[in-house]
C-alpha cells in the first residue's frame, strides 16, 4: 500500500532521514520504533508532504506521492495523528472533529463516522461543546485519534500516541488502534513505547540516527536480544 | 445642553471608531494567520479610497444614476483593493514565509513606501476633494435630533453590519473554521487537508476588502484624500488592533471603538490638538503595560 524508497530528508543542512526504505501493506499494523531524535516524526511528516524529501520515492498503491501537497495526500486517504496531538485549543471538540472531515462532502458518511468515533470514545460526546484546550491529556489524544478517523483514512499514521499518558489510558488507546485496524484501516504506528507497540503490530522497523537498522515481524523483534536491551530495558 | 454634547461626542466617536475597527480587522486577521504586522495595510485602505474616487468620478461624468454611484464605486474599490492585497502577499510576503521574522516586516515597510509613492506619482501630491456619496437619512436625523451627523448613521449601520457578518462567517462557515484552525496551528491544519496558501490569500483578500470599505466610508465622510492618508489611518487602526489584542477579531472591534471614543472625548473636552497624539501615546502605554490588549490572551511562548 505505502512504500518508501531510499528517502533522504533534510532540515536545512541537517540530514534527518538517511536512505529510508520501508513498506506498509494493506490491513497491517506496522510500527516504527526508535529513540529520541531518531527521525520517526520526520518520516511521518515526509509521508504527509509537510517535509519534502531531497531524494527517494514515496509510493501509495504504486503511484508517487512525494511531490504532492499535503491536502492532496489527505485526499488520497492518508491521515496523521501527530506527535503532541496538536488539538486546536480554541475550537470546540465538535469543531475539531468536523475539521477532520474537512475535505469530505458526504454528509451522511460524515455523520456515520461521527457516531463511530463516539462509539470508540464515548467521553468525547459529553465534551462536544467544550474547547479542545480544556480537555485532559488522555481526552486530547482520543480527540486527535477521532479527528484523524473523521477523514476516513485508508492509512492511519500515529506518532507516539502513548506519550505522557497513564498506563490505563495507553491500554485503551492501543485497544482502539487494534479495533480501527480490524475495521479495515491500515495503521503505521510510531512509538517509543516499543513493548506495547510490538504487542499489537504485525511487523516493525527500528530506526537509529535517521536510518532503518532492523526490520522483522513484531514477534521476532520482541524476542531479539538487541531490541530487548536497547528498547525494552531488559 | 451638556448631556446632548456628550451624546454627540459619543456617536461621533463610535462612527470614527467603527471605521478604525474595519481597518484594524485587517491587521488582526493577517497577524492571526501568519504572525506578520502588515505595515502596508494602511496603504491598501488609501488605494481603496482612490479607486472609489476615480470610479465615482467616472460614473458621475457619464451620468450614472446618483443612488447607484456609491454602491458601484464601493464594490469597485473592494474588488480592486482585494486584488492589491492578494498580489502584495504573493510578491512581498510569500517568498519570505520561512525567512527570519524581521524580513517580511521590512518587506511590508517597503511595500507601504512603494504604494504611497506609486499613488503620489500616478495621482497628485495634493489633497483631492472626495464626493459626498453617503446618503443622508432625514427620518433618522429627526429621530436623533442633532446628535448624529448626517452620514454617521449610514457609516455606523454599514460598518456594524459588515463586522457582524464577518464574525458569523468566521464562526460558522467551512472557510471560517479553516481560517481559525490555520491560525491556531498551521501544520495541523495542513495535515487535515486545509490548503494553507489558499487560507492566507483569503485572509489578505478579506482584510483588504474591509480596508477598502473603511476607505470609501471615511473618505466621503471627510471629503478629501491624498496619497498619505494611509499612514495615519494605518497607525491608528494598528493601535486599535493592539489595544484590543492583536490576533483577536472581537478585540479589533472593541479596540477600534475604544480608540474612536477616546479621540472624540479628548477632542471635545480637552482640545482638538491632541487628537492624533492620543493614539500614539495610547499605543506606547499599551505596549508597556498590557501588550496583550483588552481581549488578547496572555502570549504563551509557542514551542
Ligand atoms: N524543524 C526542525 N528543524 C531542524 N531540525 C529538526 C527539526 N525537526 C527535527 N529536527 C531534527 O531532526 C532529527 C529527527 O527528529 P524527529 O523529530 O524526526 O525525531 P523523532 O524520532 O520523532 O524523535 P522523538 O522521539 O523525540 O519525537 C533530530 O535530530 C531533530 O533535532
Ligand atoms: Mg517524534
Amino acid at each position: 500500500m505505502l512504500e518508501l524508497k531510499s528517502i533522504n530528508t533534510y532540515y536545512g543542512v541537517i540530514q534527518a532521514l538517511r536512505d529510508v526504505s520501508l513498506h506498509v501493506d494493506e490491513g497491517e499494523i506496522v510500527t516504527l520504533i526508535g529513540a529520541n531524535g531518531a527521525g520517526k516524526s520526520t518520516t511521518l511528516m515526509t509521508i504527509c508532504g509537510i517535509q519534502h524529501p531531497a531524494s527517494g520515492e514515496i509510493l501509495l498503491n504504486g503511484k508517487p506521492i512525494h511531490n504532492l501537497q499535503p491536502n492532496e495526500i489527505v485526499r488520497l486517504g492518508i491521515s496523521q495523528v501527530p506527535e503532541g496531538r496538536l488539538i486546536f485549543p480554541e475550537l470546540t471538540v465538535a469543531e475539531n472533529l468536523d475539521l477532520g472531515a474537512f475535505l469530505r462532502r458526504d454528509k451522511d458518511g460524515i455523520a456515520r463516522d461521527m457516531e463511530y468515533v463516539f462509539e470508540l470514545f464515548p467521553i468525547l460526546k459529553q465534551r462536544m461543546g467544550q474547547a479542545g484546550g480544556t480537555l485532559s491529556g488522555g481526552e486530547q489524544q482520543m480527540l486527535a485519534v477521532g479527528r484523524a478517523i473523521m477523514a476516513r483514512p485508508r492509512l492511519l499514521l500515529l506518532d507516539e500516541p502513548s506519550l505522557g499518558l497513564a498506563p490505563i489510558i495507553i491500554q485503551q488507546i492501543f485497544r482502539i488502534i487494534q479495533k480501527v485496524n480490524s475495521d479495515g484501516t491500515t495503521v503505521f504506528l510510531v512509538e517509543q513505547n516499543a513493548n506495547q507497540a510490538l504487542h499489537i503490530a504485525h511487523r516493525g522497523y527500528v530506526m537509529e540516527n535517521g536510518r532503518i537498522t532492523m526490520e522483522d515481524s513484531a514477534a521476532n523483534l520482541l524476542a531479539s536480544e538487541q531490541v530487548r536491551t536497547a528498547y525494552l530495558g531488559m | 445642553m451638556d448631556f446632548q454634547y456628550f451624546i454627540e461626542l459619543f456617536f461621533g466617536g463610535l462612527t470614527r471608531g467603527s471605521i478604525y475597527a474595519l481597518i484594524a480587522l485587517g491587521y488582526t486577521l493577517v497577524y492571526g494567520i501568519i504572525g506578520l504586522i502588515n505595515f502596508a495595510h494602511g496603504e491598501i485602505y488609501m488605494v481603496g479610497a482612490f479607486t472609489a474616487l476615480l470610479v465615482a468620478g467616472l460614473l458621475g461624468y457619464i451620468g450614472f444614476p446618483e443612488g447607484g454611484i456609491l454602491i458601484v464605486a464601493a464594490l469597485a474599490a473592494i474588488v480592486w483593493t482585494s486584488a492589491y492585497g492578494y498580489t502584495m502577499e504573493k510578491i512581498a510576503y510569500k517568498p519570505l514565509r520561512n525567512a527570519p521574522r524581521l524580513s517580511p516586516l521590512i518587506s511590508a515597510i517597503g511595500m507601504s513606501t512603494f504604494l504611497q509613492n506609486y499613488v503620489l506619482l500616478a495621482q497628485t501630491p495634493d489633497f483631492v476633494p472626495f464626493p459626498m456619496l453617503l446618503p443622508e437619512i432625514d427620518g433618522i436625523l429627526a429621530l436623533f435630533g442633532d446628535v448624529l451627523g448626517p452620514s454617521d448613521f449610514f457609516i455606523l449601520v454599514v460598518s456594524f453590519t459588515t463586522m457582524v457578518v464577518l464574525m458569523l462567517w468566521i464562526r460558522y462557515t467551512r472557510m471560517g473554521k479553516a481560517m481559525r484552525a490555520t491560525a491556531q496551528n498551521r501544520t495541523m491544519a495542513m495535515l487535515l487537508g486545509i490548503d494553507a496558501n489558499h487560507i492566507i490569500s483569503v485572509t489578505f483578500i478579506v482584510g483588504s476588502a474591509l480596508a477598502a470599505l473603511g476607505g470609501v466610508l471615511i473618505a466621503s465622510h471627510m471629503g478629501q484624500i491624498n496619497f498619505g492618508i494611509g499612514f495615519l489611518a494605518g497607525m491608528k487602526a494598528f493601535t486599535a488592533a493592539v489595544l484590543g489584542g492583536i490576533g483577536s477579531v472581537p478585540g479589533a472591534v472593541v479596540g477600534g471603538l475604544v480608540l474612536g471614543l477616546a479621540e472624540s472625548f479628548t477632542t471635545g473636552y480637552v482640545s482638538g490638538n491632541y487628537e492624533d497624539v492620543l493614539s500614539f501615546c495610547l499605543l506606547i502605554l499599551i505596549l508597556i503595560f498590557r501588550p496583550d490588549g483588552i481581549l488578547g490572551k496572555r502570549q504563551v511562548q509557542k514551542v
